[in-house]
């Protein structure tokens, strides 16, 4: 990070300490004053949005529009795309309500009660995270529809087949930490006050919760159901493990690509495009202004919710939950990548013989998109992150922004990644690779952003001014205050792009023509497209999970230090 | 030293949308003064300084510092140090890093830099604790370090935005002299918006009322106090009562103001036209109680209502019937010698002399709206 090494002065015991690096800075931090400068940076910021991030995947679709509709001439085709839009949408919604109602009382007892493993609780509720969602689909798959899964507790009777229940099952288990994160944050925020005066005014813990507390909390609700629904309609990979013949969006636009249907591929991209856009602006503007009913208190009722026998209850329920619908079936991929040890695999594996080769390759590309898309993202995302979170292009533009940079994760990256094929696919010179980066940068770019956007607009800006009339310029005071000031949540940002980008599926799918990514592959090995073994499988996915725990890892040393 | 105006403001505006924050300013600061900019919540006064700084430019109108313009010019070029309400220290930085920022920033060496923050830090008296961070310190001590960042860049001009607002009240008032004494020391010229009347009455050089982006004063403490140009200027910096009338009588030197029917006021000087629509004013600490009747003017029966103890004063609520009520502040030992507080619901007299009694044209709106400090 170049920004960080200018923190650090030269050494002040010596006496012509002004550095080559030093001169650099300075006279960077002197061009910094003049308007056009800033133009610039803003510029490039701007333009790297709208040509990379933001019309290729929401506009490139258009580039095919006289075959989106040669669809209509294929009624069970037209039915059967039809049918998986809907099931995309109907799972999504249904997962992302669930997962809310499961989830707050968990993030509830993490951040209220005072019992020593709130805080162990609170580091489990990670774990899916840190898994990759390839690896989780596996996991689900193996747990619920496996022999040594959850039949060989209960009876073999006692066990899933891939379809529909097993997607929700495991679009519940990675939309879960998304909740739990987005509430316990918004609750650690929350001021009791509001609750402690409910409560000395007569209402029960329940009625004070339910009638003052959650009102306030709904922008939190709202946030946190908006990421679960757009996680949940948006994740391919693991989704095609589990689907079985069962389609929703992204299975379809897989399946039809496979199959070398281009216009329901078509069609049905550029409806999820359009309706999950549509979905989520019409949330962002209709859900604040909708108010949560009140209604009569019951008061007796109530008091008993909020006896503390009901509130053990409570917990135990979300424990049980938590703990048989989230951890187990995150962490059952561990059970045949441990027996991968012992047979050999893992022998073949170093060797980098057989399948191997591939996956090595494979899992290099991986990082080396990744590297390469969050270093892009990070480049080009500051300026425009500094232009949302202080409204530099006045609160029109910088708010029009602060909405389009949410688009990317919204919409299926699936359908975002046959739209950025589309938009480059003419441009034959532009190699695969760099594709691949694109596509990558623009669904990982709103993890940046929003991120920085957060913590920059956390920094009052009376700090920036005072550094202003100290004799700071821009350059400076960005360099000094503002990147110190949010170094955590860049670091932060940049890992889980970098995160992100490794676990992506969906729009390498669609982009990708040679090149095949970790994930990629893992689906192939996963479907039996390319014959694998299951302690191979596990192995594969057990090195994903392996590096994404270091690299998370990496983030929590790293920002202790700091 | 030089005798240019430190700081001119040739009829500035700023409008934020249809908001008018600051309207037809137009201001000469000497080189070396104590400006307090006073005003209530919402005046402008924050928008002023941040003009002046440079953090936000005019809708129109023009800005000159130590003779030169500088409307547009960027806040790191124009050496006016602000310091705003919070302090905005820098939370990671140690205080010296703090103090060292601003002759940094301007292309000191750090090690003159340094020394530099030490010797401010000397004169704040907060030297050993310049190894701390600032939420280490008390709200005073953050309040001294933000002042020595902001001399620490040798800037000839001083901007603070309500310095001692987050201060409690005993702390405060040893505070204000302090920081006088300090700009004097050093020769900087200082504006300090405060909404805090006695803060400005105790310190300024001259003080500049503000209300609603103008400026509705611009004079020494005791002009402001003793001569206040609008009833709202006599009711922010003081407290006075107020008596809308019309003027019946006039003569040489003297105006007769007819308050109520039956009621008049004798107010000295003849500046309003005979029928002019009035309003009296006079302060509350300059309105005497008599226990009983003598022969003198402006002597108006009434019935205490009750008292209240404010410090070295009896503040005193009269009914005077048809009048209306006022307020009297008596002196402590006045008030006591004529056992005021054991009065109340007696009938005792009030009295303003005709010197006390100032008289301003009725204001365009209803005088409560006129009076209103926010």
């Amino acid at each position: 990070m170049r920004e960080e090494s200018g923190k650090s002065q030269p050494p002040r015991d010596s006496k012509s300490s002004i550095t080559l690096w030093t001169r650099v800075l300075l006279s960077l931090d002197l061009a910094s004053g003049s308007r056009n400068t800033k133009i610039l940076a803003y510029a490039v910021g701007v333009l790297f949005f709208l040509i990379i991030v933001f019309v290729p995947p929401v506009f490139g679709i258009l580039l095919g529009w006289s075959k989106i509709f040669e669809v209509v001439w294929y009624p069970d085709l037209l039915g059967r795309a039809a049918s998986a839009i809907l099931a995309s949408f109907t799972i999504a919604v249904t997962v992302s309500l669930i997962d809310l109602a499961a989830g707050l009382p968990l993030a509830w007892f993490i951040v209220r009660s005072r019992s020593t493993w709130a805080s162990t609780i609170d580091t489990l509720a990670n774990i899916p995270f840190i898994v990759p969602t390839v690896a989780l689909g596996y996991s689900v798959l193996t747990f619920w529809g496996g022999t040594q899964g959850i039949s060989s507790l209960l009876g073999p009777e006692f066990v899933f087949s891939p379809g529909w229940q097993m997607i929700v099952l495991l679009h519940f288990a990675f939309s879960y930490p998304v909740i739990v994160r987005v509430m316990v944050g918004a609750l650690e925020g929350y001021k009791e006050v509001y609750e402690t005066a409910a409560r000395t005014l007569g209402a029960s813990a329940f009625t004070a919760v339910r009638t003052v507390s959650m009102p306030l909390l709904k922008p939190a609700l709202i946030a946190a159901f908006l990421l679960a629904f757009a996680r949940s309609l948006s994740e391919t990979g693991a989704t095609v493990m589990v689907a079985g013949a069962f389609e929703n969006g992204p299975v379809f636009i897989r399946n039809a690509r496979l199959a070398g249907l281009e216009s329901p591929l078509l069609f049905v991209s550029f409806v999820l495009i359009i309706a999950s856009s549509f979905f989520f602006v019409g949330i962002r503007i209709f859900a604040p202004k909708a108010r949560l009913p009140i209604s009569a208190v019951r008061p007796k009722l109530e008091k008993r919710s909020s006896s503390r026998a009901a509130g053990n209850l409570r917990n135990l329920i979300t424990f049980f939950i938590f703990a048989l619908f989230v951890i187990i079936p995150s962490l059952f991929v561990v059970f045949p990548s441990v027996g991968a040890i012992s047979d050999g695999t893992l022998q073949a594996a170093v060797a980098g013989t057989g399948i191997w080769s591939t996956y090595w390759q494979s899992v290099g590309l991986s990082y080396s998109i990744a590297l390469a898309a969050t270093a892009l993202n990070i480049v080009a995302g500051l300026p425009v992150s500094v232009l949302i979170a202080r409204r530099r292009g006045g609160i029109v533009v910088s708010g029009v922004f602060d909405t389009l940079v949410n688009i990317p994760i919204v919409v299926p990256s699936i359908a975002l990644g046959v739209s950025i094929g589309m938009f480059w696919g003419g441009l034959t010179q532009i190699p695969e690779f760099w594709l691949l980066v694109f596509a990558h940068s623009s669904i990982t770019y709103t993890y940046f952003v929003r991120s920085m956007v957060a913590s920059i607009e956390s920094i009052p800006t009376e700090v920036e001014d005072v550094a202003r009339t100290l004799g700071g310029k821009p350059l400076t005071v960005f360099r000094r205050l503002t990147m110190p000031l949010s170094k955590y949540a860049l670091l932060a940002g940049a890992i889980m792009a970098f995160t992100r980008s490794v676990d992506e599926t969906g729009a390498t799918l669609a982009v990708a023509k040679k090149l095949t990514t970790a994930p990629v592959l893992m689906v192939d090995w996963v479907r039996g497209t390319v014959p694998a073994s299951s302690s191979a499988i596990g192995l594969g996915l057990g090195i994903l999970v392996l590096t994404s725990f270091v690299s998370l890892l990496v983030l929590t040393v790293a920002t202790r230090r700091m | 030293m030089t005798l240019l105006p430190s700081i001119r403001l040739i009829d500035v505006s700023k409008t934020f949308g249809r908001i008018k924050a600051i309207h037809n300013v137009s201001l000469q600061i000497a080189d070396g003064e104590y400006v307090c900019v006073l005003g209530p919540t919402g005046s402008g006064k924050t928008t002023l300084l941040r003009l002046i700084a440079g953090l936000t430019y005019p809708t129109s109108g023009s800005i000159e510092l130590d003779g030169k313009p500088v409307t547009f010019v960027q806040p790191e070029d124009r050496n006016a140090a602000y310091v705003p309400q919070q302090y905005a220290l820098f939370p990671h930085m140690t205080v010296r890093e703090n103090v060292a920022f601003g002759p940094l920033a301007r292309g000191f060496t750090p090690e003159e830099s340094l020394r530099t923050a030490d010797e401010m830090l000397k004169l704040v008296r907060l030297s050993h604790r310049a190894a701390s961070f600032p939420h280490e310190l008390s709200g005073g001590m953050q309040q001294r370090i933000a002042l020595a960042r902001g001399l620490a860049g040798r800037s000839p001009l001083l901007l603070l935005d309500e310095p001692l607002g987050a201060i409690d009240a005993r702390l405060r008032v040893i505070l204000r002299y302090q920081l006088r004494r300090l700009a004097k020391d050093l020769g900087v010229t200082v504006v300090h918006v405060t909404h805090d009347q006695q803060e400005a009455m105790s310190i300024a050089d001259r003080i500049a009322v503000l209300r609603e982006g103008a400026i509705e004063q611009f004079d020494h403490p005791a002009d402001i106090y003793g001569a206040p140009t609008s009833p709202f200027l006599a009711n922010f910096v003081g407290g006075a009562n107020f008596l809308e009338g019309t003027v019946v009588r006039k003569e040489l030197d003297v105006t007769l103001i007819e308050v109520a029917e039956g009621f008049s006021v004798t107010s000295s000087g003849n500046a309003h036209p005979l029928g002019g629509a009035v309003v009296a004013s006079f302060r509350q600490e300059r309105t005497s109680i008599l226990t009983s009747a003598s022969l003198e003017e402006n002597l108006v029966p009434g019935k205490l209502v009750s008292t209240s103890l404010l410090g070295v004063f009896l503040r005193c609520v009269v009914d005077l019937g048809r009048i209306g009520e006022i307020v009297a502040k008596v002196p402590l030992r006045e008030a006591l010698q004529q056992r005021l507080p054991d009065r109340v619901g007696d009938v005792i007299f009030v009295r303003a002399g005709r010197e006390a009694v100032l008289v301003f044209s009725r204001p365009e709106r209803a005088l409560a709206v006129e009076l209103e400090a926010f």
